[in-house]
């Protein structure tokens, strides 16, 4: 369906692709009507900080925001902060505001991100019991990263053990809780895994595997111990809950817009509604490099999703659609990822882990599917390249580091 | 402050003025200059806010480091004065810097 008449634009959402959708949208030559409904109070800001720099104390709030607030009355955006849609009336095209208030819409962009998964125990709610999602997280927890204090962390994905290497920083006594045998199980191979164990463990942060949590202790309504399924005790002042996300779909699902774990979008981010479209964390796309749909949370999703849902209701031709990347900054260690390496059949790995500079390659039928690169970048730009071209690569050639990467992308791309 | 001036690739120039302190990226994404996309917002992680530094002002806009060095390796179109803006940080001696985009981050 041709939108590019559209007059006015509703975004339901106010992150990374909400701001990368209005920044491309108007980029592209859109002049009509632009609404930005965004629940918490800041202007849109970058998130990844959260849990590294920013957490820190080390970036001003206002270097978290993508464009100042200037930039939103220069280009005649509404910005309404503080609010939300809450639901959509598709047939009449009206997305109802928070306190009662209507936007007609001409295409609806739903890119209303993800929260938090809520801890269900005993104790969740106690005082000095956090999330680390938002700023306003970030506002309650920083007061508390005193050097000496207890925190303890539930659940060793990126955000808990990105938190983890803060804490540890500023010399705060750190526990990690996970439940899984190894740290980043759901995310990483084994091997990177025990490399970030170790790392971490060398740091003095102490890391508990295969460790569930019971419940919550508090005196006087604030955290004072996290109690083990096996009974036992961790005095903590802090805890930090890293257990996932859950993608915020309710709006579209309540309107019957179909969604299965994300609104389920095309390649163009167009839901099963052509006048709705969902980027970001909340929407499940094809994944064209992989021959799936999938939900991917990650900026570099966000931003490209945020692109390829301009380009479509402005009629423009499809941006380009890279492999998905990542990042992740503990220590001083950058861990830059790229590809998906769900369903590898064989891992590659190139350097030395003890070095500190080394990478993981997931390879699948002998086409390389992803790279796990530690203070390596060539090896993860490499990687970006080789997966995008599909081309079969020789193990041994990956793993010999006398061969520059950069060889090795110029001999598959031939 | 400093004064930055930001050619792009058609060659429009646009002038703006930064504080101390922000890199030479903040700078541009804060005044929406086109061209420089960075995508990780300063992380030094996606090596899409490549820049072509004026000859004149490459000893004051600092030495790379590894990592930057190691990501320009993989830009398109690098030149001897290739730069990664968002290692680049603005100060009293930058003041009057020109940079110049490339035709494409991607």
């Amino acid at each position: 369906m041709d939108l590019s008449d559209a007059k006015r634009i509703v975004i339901a959402g106010a992150g990374q692709a909400a701001a990368q959708a209005v920044q491309s949208l108007r980029q592209g030559g859109y002049t009509g009507a632009l609404t930005l409904v965004g629940e918490e109070a800041a202007i849109p800001y970058q998130r990844p900080p959260l849990s590294k720099a920013y957490m820190k104390g080390e970036m001003a709030e206002e270097r978290l925001y993508f464009r100042p607030a200037s930039w939103y009355e220069d280009n005649k955006i509404e910005v309404m902060l503080g609010s939300r849609v809450t639901s959509i009336d598709r047939a009449a095209r009206i997305a109802h505001i928070q306190h009662g208030a209507e936007l007609p819409y001409d295409a609806l962009v739903i890119a209303t991100g993800s929260r938090p998964r809520a801890l269900a125990c005993q104790g969740a709610n106690l005082a000095g019991v956090h999330d680390l999602r938002s700023l306003s997280d970030v506002e309650r927890i920083r007061p508390q990263m005193v050097e000496g204090r207890r925190m303890v962390i539930i659940g060793a994905g990126y955000i808990g053990l990105e938190a983890a290497a803060v804490a540890r920083t500023m010399g705060l006594d750190v526990t990690v809780l996970e439940m899984a045998p190894r740290v980043l199980a759901r995310v990483t191979s084994p091997v990177m895994s025990a490399f970030f164990a170790d790392e971490h463990s060398a740091r003095g942060v102490k890391i508990l595997t295969s460790t569930a949590l019971s419940h919550l202790e508090g005196k006087d309504g604030q955290i004072s111990a996290a109690v083990l399924a096996d009974g036992a005790k961790l005095p903590a002042d802090i805890v930090l809950v890293g257990i996932g996300i859950v993608p915020n779909e309710e709006l579209a699902k309540d309107a019957g817009i179909a969604c299965s774990n994300g609104i389920l979008t095309d390649r163009d981010g167009r839901t099963s509604d052509p006048h709705v479209f969902a980027a970001g964390d909340c929407a499940s796309r094809p994944l064209v490099h992989y021959g799936r749909t999938g939900r991917l949370e990650s900026v570099h999703n966000a931003i490209e999703q945020g692109k390829l849902v301009a380009a479509a209701i402005l009629g423009q031709p499809r941006p380009s659609e890279d492999c998905p990347w990542f990042w992740s900054d503990q220590y001083d260690l950058k861990l830059q990822i790229a590809g998906l390496s769900t369903d590898y059949d064989t891992i590659v790995l190139r350097g030395d882990p003890t070095d500190r500079k080394f990478a993981a390659f997931y390879m699948r039928n002998g086409t390389l599917i992803a790279a796990d690169a530690v203070n390596s970048p060539p090896e993860f730009l490499a990687s970006k390249k080789l997966i995008m071209s599909g081309a079969k690569i020789a193990p041994d050639v990956l793993s010999d580091v006398s061969i520059p990467m950069k060889d090795i992308a110029a001999k598959a791309a031939a | 402050m400093a004064k930055i001036t930001y050619i792009s690739h058609d060659g429009t120039e646009r002038t703006v003025e930064a504080k101390n302190g922000e890199s030479v990226m903040e700078a541009a994404i804060k005044n929406s200059i086109p061209g420089i996309d960075a995508d990780c917002g300063g992380a030094c992680a996606c090596a899409t806010c490549h820049v072509y530094v004026d000859e004149a002002f490459l000893d004051k806009a600092g030495a790379q480091e590894e990592m930057e060095k190691s990501m320009l390796d993989f830009a398109e179109n690098v030149r001897p004065n290739s730069r990664l803006s968002c290692q680049i940080k603005v100060s009293d001696a930058l003041d009057g810097l020109r940079v110049s985009t490339p035709e494409s981050q991607h």
